[in-house]
């Protein structure tokens, strides 16, 4: 069991008002699982995400994370957990504008005090793995779109962590460079690593083996995907369709 | 994370922003430069005015009459204490006054001294050529004179003038030695001299006092028992206190090093404050480099920087642009006054403690007002800092 989640809530209040953003929250996701999480804005699942991702620590209810209780963790401890634990691909791709993508990649390893030529030898090794070997020197701004949310994969793997959590990876991404990072999360996937993927597209979400659907901060489905998409196939349809 | 990596980052966040880096520093630049220069022009004058002193002879004790105070010191007073006093090696008798002087066809406005033979010793001047006059020539009013340079430059230019005869009030004195060189220090010519026995000066100045008595101590321990002595022998004769004031050498240096210290602490306290204004300006940036890379904060906390990661980063950054600021600002200070000894003919004196503490001060100042910048950056809550546009 990776992560178990029991009754977790979250609550914001700002003076009188107080919103309940998560309520009684139970989930329970194994090691290698693929799993999209759905629902319409404000619905709680960026809020459930944050929570995953040790950004933020719930109301109530405990959080285990690889069987470590996060409730008692200090913000430096947590910091540690997601290097350690967490990988994050956001929508927004979230590279240093300044760092070459070489650095970029690099960055989780130096806090975690890699020494350098390790830090180096896997940040490339990363690169080569989502097929930018040739890249490694470019700023984020010379690089696409998917190039860039490539690169971001690649920052998460140099890291090696257990769990990727990815909000929206493809939002910003044209249906392609989103097919071959969706072909990308099913190839890690298929290598063991865990990925939670959040998404409001019903056919991203397809790709994964279990799907949860959030509203008002509640889980109010989580089903089986009996079929999974095969990533590669569906670009492939849907060029097909363009062509008719 | 180790703090080559924090410094790595310091420095592209610097390069990547030249010009803002640049204006940034120059409070600092400015400041530490005014301190260093602003001290040095203090200590070099301390020196100069020091040197000065310290020039005017070995155990000097002087002798002057308070004007208005009535009292006239006469030639005779200095044979009188050089018998009647100990503790002193010699006295000088001395009458300043002007004169024209000419030789050949040429006049010259002189500053003239009436003095004895222990002048050289006393006052601490060499004869260059020639020689100065014996106690005998003094006695017997021999019409000798001993000149400074400016006079030789002024009136015997191409000729030895040891042996020429310079007419004086019409009597003709022959130039017996020229003086060693000493310069001119704060506006006065020291070699624009000419020296007459002061039994023929009392004649030509048409007085029969005197405005200085130099004693010399026999060393600087009877220094003050000297004065003592004498301020006593005058109380007696003038039969009141404070006719004359008698003053010694190291007595004189003490003051004036109390009052040039106290005038370079506060040059410097000026300047300092202009230190201060550059971390203001250091700690103004900062805040709006943080404000700008809110999202990269939140970025590196995700990826998992610690607090101490994001402070660290901060706080190297800051000190980065103080301290280089102060090493500009040194040698920013260093050039001014180097200019302006060249320029103005100031002394000045770089001196190292000021170097040293201005440079610590910014230091001091890059991590004092980097500081609550870079706190504010490591609290940063990584969720809010992510969503920054």
């Amino acid at each position: 069991m990776l992560i178990e989640a029991r009754g977790i809530e979250k609550v914001y209040s700002t003076g009188k008002v107080s919103v309940t953003a998560l309520e009684n929250i139970d989930l329970q996701i194994e090691k290698g699982e693929f799993l999209a999480i759905m629902g319409p804005s404000g619905s709680g699942k960026s809020t459930f995400m944050n929570v995953l991702g040790c950004l933020d620590k719930p109301t109530a209810g405990s959080y285990i994370l690889d069987g470590e209780d996060i409730a008692d963790k200090s913000d430096n401890e947590m910091a540690e957990i997601r290097n350690k634990y967490i990988g994050f691909i956001f929508q927004s791709f979230n590279l240093l504008p300044k760092l070459t993508a070489l650095e970029n990649v690099m960055l989780p390893l130096i806090y975690r005090g890699t020494p350098t030529r390790e830090r180096v030898a896997r940040a490339k090794e990363a690169l080569r793995a989502v097929g930018l070997e040739d890249r490694t020197s470019h700023l984020p701004s010379e690089l696409s779109g998917g190039q860039q949310q490539r690169t971001s994969i690649a920052r998460v793997l140099a890291g090696n962590p257990p769990l990727i959590l990815a909000d929206e990876p493809t939002g910003n991404l044209d249906s392609k460079s989103g097919a071959e990072v969706m072909a990308i999360f099913q190839r890690l996937n298929s290598q063991g690593h865990t990925i939670i993927l959040v998404t409001h597209d019903e056919d991203i979400a397809r790709h994964s083996q279990r799907i949860i659907t959030f509203k008002d901060g509640q889980i109010v489905r989580d089903r089986r995907v009996d079929e999974p998409l095969a990533a590669g196939a569906g670009a492939e349809a849907e060029e097909r369709e363009q062509a008719v | 994370m180790n703090i080559l990596e924090s410094m790595k980052m310091a420095w592209f966040s610097i390069m990547g922003n030249k010009l803002r880096s640049f204006l940034t520093a120059l409070g600092i630049i400015f400041g530490v430069g005014a301190v260093i220069a602003l001290v040095s022009i203090g200590q070099g004058a301390t020196m100069d005015i020091t040197n000065r002193i310290s020039s005017m002879g070995t155990n000097l004790i002087t002798i002057t009459s308070f004007r208005n105070s009535g009292a006239r010191l006469q030639i005779d007073d200095a044979a009188e204490l050089l018998e009647r006093v100990p503790s002193i090696n010699a006295a000088v008798p001395s009458i300043t006054f002007s004169k024209t002087i000419k030789w050949n066809s040429k006049t010259y406005d002189a500053s003239l001294e009436g003095v004895n033979e222990s002048f050289p010793e006393v006052r601490n001047v060499k004869v260059a050529t020639g020689r100065f006059f014996e106690k005998e020539e003094v006695e017997d009013r021999q019409r000798f004179a001993v000149i400074g340079n400016t006079v030789v430059e002024e009136l015997f230019e191409n000729v030895n003038p040891i042996g020429q005869s310079l007419l004086i009030d019409g009597q003709a004195y022959s130039v017996i030695g020229i003086l060693e060189e000493k310069g001119s220090s704060m506006g006065r010519d020291s070699d624009d001299i000419v020296i007459v026995p002061i039994t023929l000066a009392q004649r030509l100045s048409g007085s029969k006092y005197v405005n200085t008595i130099y004693l010399q101590a026999k060393s600087a321990e009877y220094s003050e028992l000297a004065v003592n002595h004498v301020t006593a022998i005058f109380t007696q004769k003038f039969k009141r206190e404070n006719m004359v004031r008698v003053s010694s050498q190291d007595e004189l240096l003490e003051t004036i090093n109390t009052a040039s210290q106290t005038m370079s602490m506060m040059l410097g306290a000026i300047a300092g404050i202009s230190l201060l204004v550059g971390g203001i300006g250091i700690m103004n940036i900062m805040l709006v480099s943080v404000t700008e890379r809110t999202r990269e904060i939140g970025i590196r906390k995700a990826l998992g920087a610690k607090s101490y990661d994001i402070l660290r980063q901060f706080l190297v950054e800051s000190v980065f642009l103080s301290v280089s600021g102060g090493i500009i600002g040194i040698l920013l200070g260093a050039g001014i006054s180097k200019l302006i000894t060249y320029f103005a003919g100031w002394q000045t004196m770089i001196s190292g403690t000021a170097i040293l503490i201005s440079f610590s001060f910014a230091m001091a100042v890059g991590l004092f007002f980097g500081g609550y910048p870079a706190y504010k950056a490591a609290h940063l809550d990584p969720i809010v800092a992510l969503r920054h546009e």
